[in-house]
Order: C-alpha cells, then structure tokens, then sequence
C-alpha cells in the first residue's frame, strides 16, 4: 500500500479562512499578488487556540506592546498627522524615540497604534500592494484603495491575535484622504481621528481648536498641542512630538518635538481661548 | 504597586542621609496629581517614604503620625530612627492576614514602606520594607515602587561611599531622574530630603512631565 501523501497538498492554513476574492488576484496567478500566510496552529481552531494563550490566566501569555497617542486630521490644506513616540512593555519604557508614523510611499502615511511588529509588517505589505498597483495601472492607488488593501488583509486574521488601530493618510486625484484601519476590519473616513490610550486627551484639544479653514501653522500647533496634553495625562505615552503634513505635492516632515521642551514652553504662554 | 505607581529611593553620605520620591498621583494610565506627597517627616532627623496603594499611603502616614505622637507623650523623648523602622514594620506585620471573625478588615496594606533617618551619632540609617513588615536594612541605599529595577540599576552605577550633602542631593536626584524616565507609572517631578546633623535640605526637581 502506498503511502499517503496527500497532506503535502495542503495549503497554509491561513488560506481556509480567507474569503477566496482575497486570495485570488483580480488578472491571474501573479507570485507577488498573494497575500502572505502564515503557519497557523495545528489544532482544528486556531481563532480558539489563539485567544486562549492570550487570556488574562494563559500560563505562557503573549504580552504586546500597547499605549500611544496618535491623530490624523484634513483642513483645508490637506492632512496633518501627529504622533508620540513611546513604547510601553507593561509599565516598563522600551524606546522614547519610535517612529510612530509609517512612510509607506512618497504619498502615502500609517500611524501606528497597538502591536507596532502588527502596524509595521502589514504597513509594509502595503508598500509593496501600492507599488504593484502603480506598475500596473500606471496611476498611483488612491487613498480609498490603499486603505482598503490593508483593512482586506488584516480581517483575513480576524480574530488571531492581531493588534492594530492605524490611520492611512495621503493624496490622491480627489484630494486630501483619510481613514481609519484597526484589526477588527474596521475601515472609516471622517475628517478628524485620533487612536491609542491618549486619545480621549487628543481629542479634548482638538476638538476644542479644530477649524477646516486652520493656516498651516495653526493646524500644525494644534496637531502637536493635542499629542503634548495627551502624553501630559496619559501614563503610556510620551517622548516627542512627531508631525507631518500631506499636501498635494506628497507628504512632509515637519518636526520631531520633545514634549520636555514643549511642556516649559506652553507653561509661559498664555492658554489658549475657548470658545 | 502597579494601579497607582511610584519611585521612592533612599541613600547615606558621610553623616547624612537624602530620601526621594516622585509626585505622581494616577489611576493606572490617568494621571491625576503632578504634587502628591509620599515622603513624610516623622522627627527632625527621620523621614518616611510610603510607595504603593495611595489611599493606604494617607492612612498610614497618619497611623504613624499617631503612633509617634503617643511616642513622645509616653517617652518624653523622640523617637529613634531605628525604633521608629521597627514601630513601622510591626504594624504592617499585625495585618499580615484578614482576620477571619472580622472578614471587612482587609489583609496587609499595599505598601512598601522607606525609611531614612539619622541616629543618635549621627550614623545614617536606611531600610526598606515589603508590605508585611519585613525590614531590609541596607549601607548604601533602599530603593521601591514601580520603578525599583531601574532605581536599583542607577544606583549601583551612581552611589559611592562618604558623599557630602551636596554630592548626595546630585547622585540621589540623578538616580531618580533616570529611572523615571524609564517608568511609565512615576515621574511627574520629584522632590529630594537631605537629612543632616544641622537640618534638613528640601528640593523639588523639574523632570519631565510625560
């Protein structure tokens, strides 16, 4: 009797969870179109299995890093993003100098909430998925687009642990864009998003400044005054103030601020008017 | 430890003692008070550092504020720095367990106390504490908190023996800078005690404020 072989022709086990649109590339079995997967666990219920090594009582419980203040808002020119830049392991301060917003292409910007290995790695792949687009449309992706490349490819993990809240920013034939991604497959466009355990100071700030029709420098200030309160009150998070803004032409480094600095410097001028 | 957070360090000089801790008052990731206090004066010459549980660090400082009070009513004298360590060690052992007639009586209070002070020739005493009493007396310096592998780290670097005053409020208020800066649960601002023969020196620090 021959051996059996057959289990050789397995695919990944990723695969059997995936809708088959995801899988399939729209023209053809190009390698690069498929989506990367992973050796899930070799139990009937990975999803299962997974959320039991991450529970509170798991005795090898997986620990992620975790707390950031990030925010993303459009005016009327373009997108200002703003970001923190510390990295928590429980309460222990692992870096003050991460680079929390993602340059994935010359027009194209992720922020970075939850798992940073989660945001970093998918980011990537979005890189490549946006690059691949542009070779072959011989246009570049539009926000809208890109967004959704991320959000498809993390809901085909739905459910395995993955951790990620991030904002996609850029500009494309319609202008100014801006959404919002987590690993819950989650995909929204507003004009104003901040995410991570600073949020809810971010957007005291903001939503207490906030303007469409905000100058440049206004936006900028007000991007870097909501991070700054945020890592004020908020014990994960910290370090500099990182902004960038998306404008037409791609986007811009603006500055890298350490929230020492401006805490003694916002502490001379007089606060701001409300209302 | 972990839900409220805090750094507490203690070291000897040369005939002085400095004790120093940092001002935040949180809820886990809220911080609520940038000039909590945790360090307290018992006598002239010996203070205490409570780290942990912020509602026990209220209640004990005034237990003990009590207890040294009926110190020196029934003495006629101050207390010692060393007695005053053994006073402190005895009531967090008495609620080492909830008594099991009275199961509202809570089991130890949740916190670690630091204790500096100067004794009767001067030598300076430093011990610290874990929640049930057990004393750890020490030459060079006492460390608790949230923050302690850090503290224990720069001080090992950063201490030597014999520091006057001056160069013990700089070695403590680095040691402490530093490790902050590495504890997302202290920091805020720190505030230094340097306990010598003639008196005390009192110091707020400007750290940062994230």
């Amino acid at each position: 009797m021959p051996l059996d072989l057959s289990f050789l022709d397995l695919k990944p086990a990723a695969a059997r969870f995936m809708p088959a649109s995801v899988l399939a590339p729209l023209d053809g079995p190009l390698e690069h179109d498929a989506i990367a997967t992973f050796d899930l666990a070799p139990v009937s219920n990975p999803t299962e299995f997974i959320h039991n090594q991450m529970s509170k009582d798991a005795e090898h419980r997986i620990h992620m890093a975790k707390g950031t203040t990030t925010l993303a808002f459009k005016f009327a020119k373009g997108v200002v993003v703003a970001v923190d830049s510390r990295a928590t392991m429980g309460p222990y301060i692992g870096s003050s100098n991460v680079k929390k917003v993602i340059e994935i292409n010359p027009f194209l910007l992720g922020t970075m909430a939850g798992s940073a290995a989660d945001c970093q790695y998918w980011e990537r792949v979005l890189g490549t998925r946006a690059r691949l687009y542009e070779l072959r449309n011989k246009e570049r992706i539009s926000v809208a687009a890109a967004s959704k490349l991320l959000c498809n490819m993390v809901y085909g993990y739905k459910g395995m642990g993955l951790s990620m809240g991030t904002m996609v920013t850029g500009w494309d034939k319609k202008g100014p864009g801006l959404y919002y991604v987590d690993s819950d497959g989650q995909r929204l466009t507003n004009h104003l998003f901040s995410v991570g355990s600073g949020s809810t100071y971010a957007y005291g700030v903001l939503d207490a400044g906030y303007d469409y029709d905000l100058s440049v420098a206004d936006a900028i200030d007000l991007a870097r005054r909501s991070i700054f309160h945020a890592t004020y009150r908020d014990a994960y998070s910290g370090g500099s103030v990182n902004v960038y803004h998306v404008k037409e032409g791609g986007w811009e480094f603006i500055s890298k601020t350490d929230v020492f600095d401006l805490h003694y410097e916002y502490q001379d001028q007089p606060r701001p008017a409300l209302v | 430890m972990e839900y409220n957070g805090s750094a507490i360090i203690a070291m000897t000089g040369k005939n002085c003692v400095a004790i120093a801790a940092d001002r935040r008052f949180g809820v886990q990731a809220l911080t609520l008070g940038m000039d909590f206090q945790k360090i307290f004066r018992v006598t002239d010459r010996t203070y205490i550092g409570l780290s942990g549980l912020a509602t026990d660090v209220t209640t004990l400082n005034e237990r003990f504020r009590y207890k040294v009070n009926m110190y020196r009513l029934n003495e006629e004298r101050e207390i010692g720095t060393k007695t005053f360590a053994h006073m402190v060690s005895s009531s967090q052992y008495e609620k080492r367990q909830a008594i099991p007639e009275f199961p509202w009586r809570f089991g130890p209070y949740f916190v670690e106390p630091v204790i500096a002070g100067l004794e009767k020739d001067n030598t300076p005493f430093i011990c610290s504490m874990d929640t049930i009493g057990c004393i750890n007396y020490a030459k060079d310096f006492v460390v608790a908190g949230t923050a302690t592998e850090q503290l224990y780290g720069v001080c090992e670097s950063f201490w030597e023996p014999d520091l006057e005053p001056e160069d013990l409020f700089e070695t403590i208020s680095q040691a402490l800078l530093n490790a902050m800066d590495r504890d997302a649960l202290s920091g805020w601002g720190g505030i230094v005690h340097v306990i010598t023969p003639t008196g005390v020196i009192t110091r707020t620090l400007k750290g940062r404020m994230d």
